[in-house]
């Protein structure tokens, strides 16, 4: 029997469990989604259409699969975590085969009430995988290479099938969140020193490949990262979001310009406003205090999953709340660095604040495992 | 699998140890992010918030309105009234195609315009409003403003556009206007921004593209927030531009749209000249056309129908077209030769009907001879005989020089199209343009006004005021400039000897006063007025020896475009000059019959400043000019009721 379930009865039970889900955690969540509704109701320009209505409905539906969610036990969600993970890589073949043309790449699979993107749910299944693996693994073979390589694999084989989508952005994530984790895990320093000397391998590869006929990124990813590295040079045109969008951003100023007062954003010189570049709008209203307000936000979220990780010694709760505070973590500060011109645009969305229904309930699923791990946690000395 | 506690432990330092150090890492990354945040947003501000107004800023001009023309009466010559057109948004019309077939059924649109239309809807983004109809009836207008609801998209606008009231009767002087075109715009060295406005319209002809200067204003500009396509969202501020000057012209429109009359259909051009004060009262070339035309842009049609007309009516024979003054051009020889002392006024050259010179025979335009004549007789019988002599006494270069102080041969300064300069030719002219020396039979053409000689109506009308008053009149178009009167074009005195232009004055006052003179018939009887001037008649062809021989063929057996120009020119009152008034009939015949009773008629009606009373006219012509003035009453409505209806 598994060490967590000698303590079951230790566990709060029925409803008595939403008394002990990580609520700080919530209002937080809460918190950062309402600046998200604000924000969407202000590049709308005052209006609850076309944006902020539908994203309230999605939030509430997320509360609740969140809160569904926390009510099952952890060790089920361990128990899933290589169905999930199946079930995603099937998820991302299947888009391969039938994906819609979704913004000029597969992405997406209709659903009918809703368009699923799988690689949105990949990022959470190989957070649980890894997880459920480590949790398994002794301890002793953590560093071992045949045992490294496995988790290595099971990284690579869906960002593989990311990447060929292509999403660039989405591809990064899933690496570096799985490297977080294997390296929360313990694996030995030495494979991740050589992997970043291979990563600044492949970089120079990439770049030395550009022209040839066995070029590894489609023009359109080269055009980013050139226009990332000096948005000058084509103002007008792939370098346009950029300038707008730190024009918006800095012209904010210590305190904005007053809610509904961008004028970048209001007069449509932001790209995807309502998306990817919705931190601009918030940063151009409210300025300095109201970006950091939100980067704050986002900081005791993380900090709040460590404390929930911590608290527990159970090693996959840890883990996966770890696991997904990475993750949370890479979402937006990819898409903060995106917006003021410190990485290239990848098409990260803000969490919980960008307008989506994939990429809100994926991550409400995950702090719903986040919170069954607060509830489920030990209690008991000595375990 | 279970594990004891002591592996537990160390296992769980391990994940603290590694949290510790990525949660650093993340930490870091986000005091990064909030640096670089305050970094732009507090550092930088100033310069991203520069950025962004110039983003939503635009700077818009604003047309400045034209200077409008009046006549020296204040009667409006050109002015600009709202012109009616229609606009279509696409992006409000929906279906572009039902709302044209709708609106169509209402206004006759034009097939060329909404092609047109339709080309600029597809370049240009949806919520440009693109005209489908210019110059639209105030009645077409109500139409569409009643069913706008059925019409979603298409709005009357009302605009400025230039107009002129008094239509072709000054079409030669003012010109007109009309969009700035790519070679407007290729002539300017450093276009105005103002002109790229769509639309614009410029002086293309004429006073309105000679003043275009003081005519067209200062721009004025509004700032506008726009979007990022460019779209108006609302005006932030505005600063007026400065109107046009307004042009008092010296015209008097009454007199020229009756002097327009009075040329009819005839190819004829006339000019009043003010000889006290230079002023051109009117300034008339016939045919006319209408400018309101070219305004609105002129049909292919109408536009043929101008150019292929043998009487040119676009050709503004007063100041362009140039003509061999024929006898007009005899004071001038006259003059030349009293100014030089080489004749008096009393000597008599004996006319036998020709002059040999250098083997060559010079006809006089009367077969049998003249006789003995003197200047007067010269004069008054339009002898060509004494001035083939004495053009030979004088010698060709004090003629010119002559002509040219008269303001033959020289360009005058009038804010025209192509003012032309005519030609008194002397010596040296020839031999640069055509490299051959001069003849003696030059000079005898010359002298009466043939060969090189050419002279515009203008030209013609300025000489006649300069013998009238002994001073270097100067022609004056412009009478004032938003009130400001221009400098007065009376002139100085010429130094010519007053009692030989007395002896010319004489001369042409015989013409038309004593019995013998070659506009006798044209005389003015009212004793205030009475009228001094001289026939011409000018050759367009050589008269052949065979020609000659068979017997000189009347004019009105030849085809139009051969026959002779006939001329006058004249002033009046002899003793006190105040107008000045010159008369070319293109092809018309003889000076005598077809120019003198014009330049009677127009200085008549100048003088009495509306239609004349009978009682100016010789007792037997007043039942003639009666019919004639009804007839021009009825067939222009617009010029003053003669006088019987007056009474």
């Amino acid at each position: 029997m598994s060490y967590l379930e000698h303590n079951v009865k230790s566990t709060p039970t029925g409803v008595r469990k939403i008394l002990h889900m990580n609520w700080p955690l919530t209002l937080l969540l809460c918190s950062v989604a309402s600046v998200g509704f604000l924000m969407l109701y202000s590049v709308a320009g005052g209006s609850f259409t076309p944006w902020a209505e539908p994203q309230i409905k999605r939030f509430v539906l997320g509360l609740a699969v969140m809160t569904v969610v926390a009510m099952v036990p952890i060790w089920f969600w361990r128990n899933m975590a290589v169905v999930a993970y199946g079930l995603s890589v099937l998820l991302l073949i299947l888009v391969e085969v039938m994906g819609t043309v979704g913004m000029g790449a597969q992405r997406w699979i209709d659903l009918g009430f809703m368009r699923l993107q799988p690689s949105e749910l990949m990022k959470i299944t190989l957070v649980m995988l890894l997880a459920a693996y480590y949790d398994w693994l002794p301890a002793k073979r953590t560093s071992h290479p045949f045992w490294v390589l496995i988790p290595v694999i099971m990284i690579l084989f869906p960002t593989f099938l990311v990447l060929r989508q292509p999403d660039l952005g989405t591809s990064i994530l899933l690496v570096t969140a799985g490297g977080g984790l294997m390296f929360l895990a313990g694996v030995h320093w030495v494979y991740f020193a050589a992997v970043i000397a291979a990563a600044i391998g492949l970089v120079s590869a990439v770049f030395q490949s550009r022209g040839t006929d066995w070029q590894l990124l489609k023009d359109y990813q080269y055009r980013r990262i050139d226009t990332f590295l000096d948005p000058s040079t084509d103002p007008l045109g792939a370098g346009y979001h950029i300038t707008q969008s730190k024009i918006a951003l800095g012209s904010g100023g210590w305190t904005g310009r007053g809610f509904m007062q961008g004028t970048q954003s209001r007069l449509n010189f932001l790209p995807e406003k309502h998306t990817d570049f919705i931190f601009t709008t918030l940063a151009e209203e409210f300025g300095f205090v109201g970006g950091f307000s939100l980067l704050t936000l986002y900081t005791l979220i993380i900090l709040f999953c460590i404390a929930t990780a911590m608290a527990t010694r159970d090693r996959f709760s840890a883990l996966v709340t770890l696991g997904i505070a990475i993750n949370f973590f890479l979402f937006f500060a990819v898409n903060m660095s995106m917006v003021m011109g410190l990485a290239p645009v990848v098409g990260v969305p803000l969490p919980m604040v960008s307008y989506g229904g994939s990429a809100m309930l994926v991550l409400m699923v995950a702090f719903g495992i986040v919170h069954s791990a607060h509830i489920h946690r030990p209690r008991q000395q000595g375990y | 699998m279970k594990r004891n506690p002591k592996e537990l432990d160390s296992i769980h330092r391990k994940l603290t140890r590694r949290t510790l150090i990525l949660g650093a890492a993340q930490l870091g990354v986000v005091g990064t992010l909030g640096m670089r945040m305050r970094y732009m947003q507090v550092e930088q501000a100033d310069q991203f918030r520069l950025l962004a107004e110039e983003n939503r800023i635009n700077i818009r001009l604003i047309p400045p309105a034209r200077g409008e023309l009046f006549d020296r009466n204040g009667k409006v010559i050109a002015q600009n009234s709202p012109s009616y057109r229609i606009i279509i948004v696409r992006e409000d019309a929906g279906d572009v195609e039902k709302v044209i077939a709708d609106l169509s059924r209402l206004v006759k649109l034009d097939e060329e315009d909404l092609n047109r239309a339709m080309t600029e809807m597809r370049r240009s983004p949806p919520f440009l409003p693109i005209t489908l109809a210019d110059q639209v009836t105030w009645n077409e207008i109500s139409k569409v403003a009643v069913n706008a609801p059925a019409l979603p998209g298409i709005t009357p606008e009302v605009g400025l556009t230039r107009d002129y009231p008094q239509g072709a009767d000054l079409a030669h002087v003012v010109g007109y206007v009309g969009p700035v075109s790519d070679y407007d715009l290729g002539q300017i060295a450093d276009p105005e921004p103002v002109l790229r406005i769509p639309r614009f319209q410029i002086g293309k002809v004429g006073l309105e593209a000679k003043r275009e200067d003081v005519l067209r204003g200062k721009a004025g500009a509004k700032r506008v927030e726009v979007n990022a396509t460019g779209r108006i969202m609302r005006e932030l501020d505005r600063r007026e531009g400065q109107s046009g000057a307004d042009l008092q012209l010296s015209v008097d429109a009454d007199l020229q749209g009756y002097v327009q009359a009075r040329l009819g259909s005839e190819s004829a051009a006339a000019v009043i000249i003010d000889c006290e004060t230079g002023d051109l009262r009117a300034i008339c070339s016939s045919p006319s056309f209408d400018p309101n035309l070219f305004v609105r842009g002129i049909s292919v049609a109408d536009y043929r129908g101008l150019t292929t007309n043998p009487y040119r009516p676009l050709a503004n024979k007063s100041v362009q077209g140039t003509y061999p003054p024929g006898s007009t051009f005899k004071m001038v020889t006259g003059l030349a030769a009293l100014e030089a002392g080489l004749i008096g006024a009393g000597d008599t050259v004996w006319c036998p009907g020709y002059l040999e010179v250098s083997g060559r025979r010079f006809h006089c335009w009367k077969r049998g001879g003249h006789g003995h004549v003197n200047l007067n007789a010269s004069l008054k019988r339009s002898c060509d005989v004494y001035y083939y002599d004495v053009a030979l006494k004088v010698g060709i270069d004090k003629i010119s020089e002559m002509a040219k102080r008269l303001g033959l041969g020289v360009r005058h300064d009038l804010p025209m199209s192509a003012v032309a300069e005519g030609l008194a030719p002397d010596r040296a002219w020839k031999q640069r343009v055509h490299d051959d020396v001069w003849r003696v039979g030059d000079t005898a053409n010359s002298s009466i006004g043939q060969g090189f000689m050419l002279a515009s109506p203008l030209q013609l009308a300025v000489m006649s005021a300069r013998i009238a008053t002994g001073r270097a009149v100067t022609p004056r178009l412009v009478k004032s400039i938003n009130g400001v009167e221009q400098p007065s074009g009376a002139g100085d005195p010429m130094g010519l000897n007053e009692n030989n232009l007395r002896q010319v004055r004489r001369g042409m006052y015989d013409v038309s006063n004593d019995r013998r003179g070659t506009a006798y018939r044209s005389r003015i009887i009212a004793e205030e007025f009475r009228m001094a001037g001289k026939t011409g008649t000018s050759q367009v062809r050589n008269i052949t020896k065979a020609e000659r021989a068979a017997g000189v063929i009347n004019n009105r057996d030849l085809p139009w475009e051969r026959r002779d120009h006939a001329l006058f020119v004249c002033f009046a009152p002899f003793d006190k000059p105040k107008y000045a008034v010159s008369v070319v009939v293109e092809h018309g015949g003889g000076g005598s019959t077809a120019a003198a009773p014009i330049a009677r008629d127009l200085l008549l009606q100048a003088l009495y400043d509306g239609t004349p009373p009978l009682t100016a006219y010789p007792k037997g012509d007043r039942g003639k000019i009666r019919a004639q003035q009804e007839q021009l009453h009825r067939d222009y409505p617009g010029i003053a009721a003669p006088a019987s209806d007056r009474a």
